[in-house]
């Protein structure tokens, strides 16, 4: 009962945020119009689009739903703060509503901080920032080790997937037949097991790897969901999200292989030996190769998905018409669908060639190489 | 973005998509040959498709 609560209080939380941050649409684009009077022209528009898709694609120290500027012209977020840690000099800890958006400089045991292009600086009490002659901030930089909006969103995620597992193992012990989230999850897990794992590593070993794989394709499809929710949250748009996810396969692989695999790279059989001593770097670098691809591809399609995606809807406030903000609509809502088909396939794709790599790592020695 | 960027983009996303695009069009083929075998005929493709994406990412970053 416990966890049915739980978990419905999650869901209604959820559909809550994801509402107010709907019924809060309109005001801002009201905004957006208000902003952009005729005499200042559609150049204020395109830059103010560019620069709210570029603050997007940004990890930040506070989670925002929106913001814009009231009548007095104030700047106004809606949004929680998250809190800051900072290294410098010993453990420096503090909500980033301190940091009041790079707006003021924060206070903290008598070192001042300010908030600049989404990172930390240390300044003084003023809050100058020195640049160099490429305008870039030579100030101190502080080891950050906040949790951003990112880092909560994984956390997050992490806490829904534990509670949807949870759910799913239970329903296991009252008999056989799943109920509720573990009907629905139990198809997916089949399917990971039987199309995917199966096949590719071989009945013998796939079981070490059915966590890794399980968790690695629930974790990126959710959170690309999430990213097209209207919360914002772009988590697999941040590279160094995708490059852990590739360390964790190539770590994986390198760590499980056998003679075989490593036979393969360094000396491989059934070519002669001229040509072995050229295939072993090339090898190797396959090796490192094809976990960067993997953060790539993942990276790399969140990414334009959400720029396209935004760069459309952004078409509507510079249109500002019937035909041409219906058309960019339409558009939008055929992407979003799309979008919907990539946040799948990208998590099937992930797995799928982590399944595929980890397989060549476990394969056994074929006894007719000798004779090619 | 300079001009010779702009036209390695493009000619990226020429060289990737006309990748794809034969892909696809081969597994069609395939799939109308041999209805039975489609499920493997489809992972397959996609993740040949998936292997030329990341391979047209990678040059678009460096472009």
């Amino acid at each position: 009962m416990q966890n049915i609560f739980s978990l419905k209080t999650i869901c209604l939380l959820f559909l809550l945020v994801s509402s107010i941050s709907f019924a809060q649409d309109e005001p801002q684009k009201m905004h957006l119009e208000e902003i952009a009077p005729e005499v200042e022209g559609k150049q204020s528009v395109k830059e103010e689009i560019k620069e709210y898709i570029n603050h997007h694609l940004l990890d930040s120290h506070d989670f925002g739903l929106y913001s814009y500027v009231n009548d007095a012209g104030e700047h106004k977020y809606v949004g929680f703060p998250l809190p800051v840690i900072l290294w410098d000099n010993g453990l420096q800890v503090f909500s980033s509503s301190k940091l009041h958006h790079g707006e003021s400089v924060a206070e903290v045991n008598g070192n001042y901080y300010k908030l600049y292009h989404g990172k930390i600086y240390k300044t003084d009490a003023e809050g100058t920032i020195h640049y160099d002659e490429h305008h870039h901030a030579t100030n101190v930089k502080p080891f950050d080790l906040s949790i951003t909006k990112n880092v909560f969103t994984i956390f997050l995620v992490g806490l829904l997937i534990f509670f949807m597992f949870r759910r799913m193992a239970k329903s296991y012990q009252k008999g056989a037949i799943p109920k509720g989230m573990g009907r629905l999850l139990e198809p997916i897990v089949l399917y990971i097991r039987d199309d995917i794992a199966i096949p590719n590593i071989g009945k013998k070993h796939y079981k070490r790897y059915m966590s890794f794989l399980l968790t690695v394709f629930f974790f990126i499809w959710i959170i690309n969901l999430l990213g097209l929710t209207p919360l914002g949250v772009n988590v697999t748009n941040n590279i160094a999200v995708t490059l852990a996810l590739a360390l964790l396969t190539y770590l994986i692989t390198t760590f499980t292989a056998n003679k075989n695999y490593w036979g393969h790279i360094f000396w491989m059989p059934g070519v002669p030996w001229p040509m072995k001593i050229i295939l072993a770097p090339i090898e190797l670098l396959g090796t490192f190769i094809k976990p960067f691809s993997l953060l790539i591809r993942l990276y790399a399609n969140i990414t334009a998905g959400h720029i396209v995606l935004m760069s459309i809807i952004g078409l509507m406030f510079i249109f500002k018409n019937w035909l041409g903000s219906s058309l960019s609509f339409g558009l939008a809502f055929v992407l979003a669908l799309l979008e919907l088909l990539v946040a799948a396939l990208q998590a099937y794709i992930f797995t799928m060639l982590s399944a595929l790599y980890f397989g060549s790592a476990v394969e056994e020695h074929h006894h007719g190489d000798e004779h090619h | 973005m300079t001009i010779p960027n702009i036209v390695g983009a493009g000619l990226i996303v020429i060289g990737a998509g006309l990748g794809i695009g034969r892909i696809g069009g081969q597994a069609m083929e395939a799939i109308a040959r041999q209805p039975e075998a489609s499920g493997k005929i489809q992972t397959a493709m996609l993740i040949a498709a998936a292997l030329i994406e990341g391979i047209g990412f990678a040059a678009l970053f460096a472009a």
